[in-house]
């Protein structure tokens, strides 16, 4: 695996009881990036690719299991769904609902977050006040709920899911930037720059952004998981994307009627591809927080 | 201290405050609440009555005067489907909840904490990178899929555990497991990174510097700070912790809280995912209270008051 490289400097370091840790030289991670090139192709090309069409399907030819099991036949690769769907095109035609929700809504998310916490953390005072009682407030409300609640309100469709997610999750940047800030704001690095003569502005822009890009990175890292298994998690519950598309989570939820009969392949590719997708993103963020974190490359 | 406390404690308040104003807000702004919170089918009088109830065609001040006198009543509206009392509902519910999320919490941290910390000690060691796979499959997989899986392996292939209620110990296992599986993992990421950044800080060069046996260095100077984020991050999880105990309830039929919502949305059941929205934020309000108050006792460097 990329992410767990054998540093080979460090079985010749120095001779101390513990290792400080080193510069990775590995290269671009190649598995992440090529799991994400194949599924952003797929999402864009998915109308030339997919087979059939992933929305309609005929009820002779409901719970086909894929083209290797028993009873399967190399019609239907990965078999087809309780109305009989073809998985394989639905599953493409899903990458396209994820991409779009999950890249849209970290964006949203982090851009908002990012800032707010920044000026929270530094400027301090009422700008502080404000935005952490909001802060706080949308926190305390569960973020999966009150996405359940919100799409309740407005009704499930895919946009106003990505403004959901995106106004849902801005929230953990704002807090924990905001707490990284006022840990940097203290130190001397900081101070300095006031002495110098430097403004708020160029302080928190030079300053304190390259400094907490770091934990904005791993946190979009995380949330880019987060939001598109959010995404699945709401359609799953049938607030999502509505039904006659293709999300993957929706298939999950389709896949469940099927489970206790034994049709394993209605529960395990859809979850196979969105394990695939945001362990593509958490792998190339990973590599991404080794190369952007200064602390890290100077030792 | 003591001012500090009391601080938090209005701050706690507030955010209650401004929680209800929320969701009262979302509710009347986007459109018209009579809709959402009459019942499927109900006649034009039951509606118009309703509309008189609320006050709608009075201000927002008075109507919002009568939202909090309901809410500090106890009175969050009848359930649609159930016919009882919404919070009894919630609190009938709450037990079982709590067992579960208490289960999936000190089984996350009980991996997640000893074994980040473990691999930050010695990067790059067997044990590092074991727990890097286990953290990048634990992050990776929702935990609905897992419980799915559970399913389809225990309860399908093996027959060995329940698929779905409650009662016993085994029924606890496969929910407590698929919930605590991403926190687990999620625990040892942040411990491991947080851990890595503290031990290359200059307080822990000086510890060393001094002579301190290493073990000293990590368990008193090191653990310490580097717990902060993984505290913080506990308290956001316990956030998260109900969330997908939504989706997992769901999956194992466990009769708590996320059950409730999820029936609130599937019966067309306003008064419900109302109801499990504000108490759900309240008791978060409260977690992030304490979790403020903790921050401040290990960290005296966030200097809140000057």
């Amino acid at each position: 695996m990329s992410a767990s490289p054998a540093s080979p400097s460090a079985t010749t370091g120095t001779p101390t009881v513990f290792r400080l840790p080193r510069i990775r030289t590995e290269g671009l991670p190649l598995v992440p990036i090529a799991i994400l090139v194949v599924l952003v192709f797929l999402a864009i090309f998915a109308e030339w690719i997919a087979p059939y069409n992933p929305e309609i399907g005929s009820l002779s030819q409901r719970f086909k299991p894929p083209a290797w099991a028993p009873g399967g036949s190399t019609e239907y690769l990965l078999g087809t769904d309780h109305i009989g769907r073809d998985v394989l095109s639905r599953l493409i035609f899903g990458a396209r609902v994820s991409m779009m929700v999950g890249f849209t809504a970290v964006v949203i998310a982090g851009v908002l977050g990012s800032t707010l916490g920044i000026l929270s953390g530094y400027l301090g005072g009422w700008v502080d006040q404000a935005i952490m009682r909001v802060t706080d407030t949308w926190l305390a409300l569960p973020a999966l709920t009150f996405a359940i609640f919100l799409a309740a309100i407005v009704g499930p469709s895919e946009w106003n899911i990505v403004i959901i997610l995106g106004a849902v999750y801005w929230t953990r940047y704002a807090r924990v930037i905001r707490g990284e800030v006022l840990s940097l704001k203290e130190r001397d690095f900081v101070r300095l720059a006031i002495v110098a003569g430097c403004s708020k502005w160029t302080i928190m822009r030079r300053h304190l952004l390259p400094n907490v890009a770091n934990t904005a990175i791993v946190l979009a890292t995380l949330m880019l998981g987060v939001v598109i298994v959010s995404e699945a998690a709401l359609s799953f519950l049938g607030v999502g994307v509505p039904p006659p598309k293709p999300a993957w989570g929706l298939m999950l939820a389709d896949g469940k009627k099927g489970l206790m009969a034994g049709y394993w392949w209605l529960t395990v590719f859809p979850g196979v591809c969105i394990v695939l997708m945001v362990l593509a993103a958490n792998l190339l963020g990973d590599w991404l927080r080794v190369k952007l974190d200064p602390q890290l490359r100077q030792l | 201290m003591r001012r500090f406390v009391l601080r938090r404690a209005a701050y706690a308040a507030l955010s209650l405050f401004l929680l209800s104003i929320t969701i009262f807000l979302f509710v009347r702004v986007t459109g018209d609440p009579t809709v959402l919170l009459v019942e499927p089918g109900a006649s034009q009088a039951d509606l118009d009555a309703l509309r008189t109830e609320l006050g709608l065609d009075r201000s927002l001040f008075v109507q919002y005067g009568t939202f909090v006198r309901d809410l500090v009543r106890g009175d969050f509206g009848r359930s649609f489907y159930y016919r009882t009392p919404v919070l009894e509902l919630y609190v009938s519910r709450l037990p079982n909840s709590l067992l579960l999320a208490a289960a999936a919490m000190v089984f996350s941290l009980l991996i997640g904490i000893p074994s980040g910390i473990m691999a930050a000690v010695r990067v790059g060691g067997w044990w590092d990178r074991g727990g890097k796979i286990f953290a990048l499959l634990g992050l990776s997989m929702p935990s609905f899929w897992v419980g799915l899986l559970l399913i389809l392996f225990f309860s399908v292939y093996l027959g060995w555990l329940p698929s779905s209620g409650s009662g016993t110990a085994l029924h606890v296992l496969m929910p407590a497991f698929a919930l605590g599986w991403y926190f687990a993992a999620a625990h040892m990421r942040l411990a491991r990174s947080s851990m890595l950044e503290v031990l290359g800080s200059e307080y822990v060069k000086l510890a060393r510097l001094k002579g301190l046996p290493e073990v000293r260095v990590i368990a008193k100077h090191a653990f310490k700070n580097a717990l902060i984020p993984v505290l913080t991050l506990a308290g956001i999880n316990l956030v998260l912790m109900v969330n997908v105990a939504v989706v997992v309830e769901t999956v194992f039929a466990w009769p708590g809280i996320g059950r409730l919502l999820y029936e609130g949305i599937a019966f067309r059941d306003f008064p419900v995912v109302q109801a499990t929205v504000l108490l759900g934020g309240s008791m978060i309000v409260v977690v992030n209270l304490v979790i403020d108050l903790l921050y401040a006792v290990i960290d005296p460097r966030i200097r809140y008051e000057r």
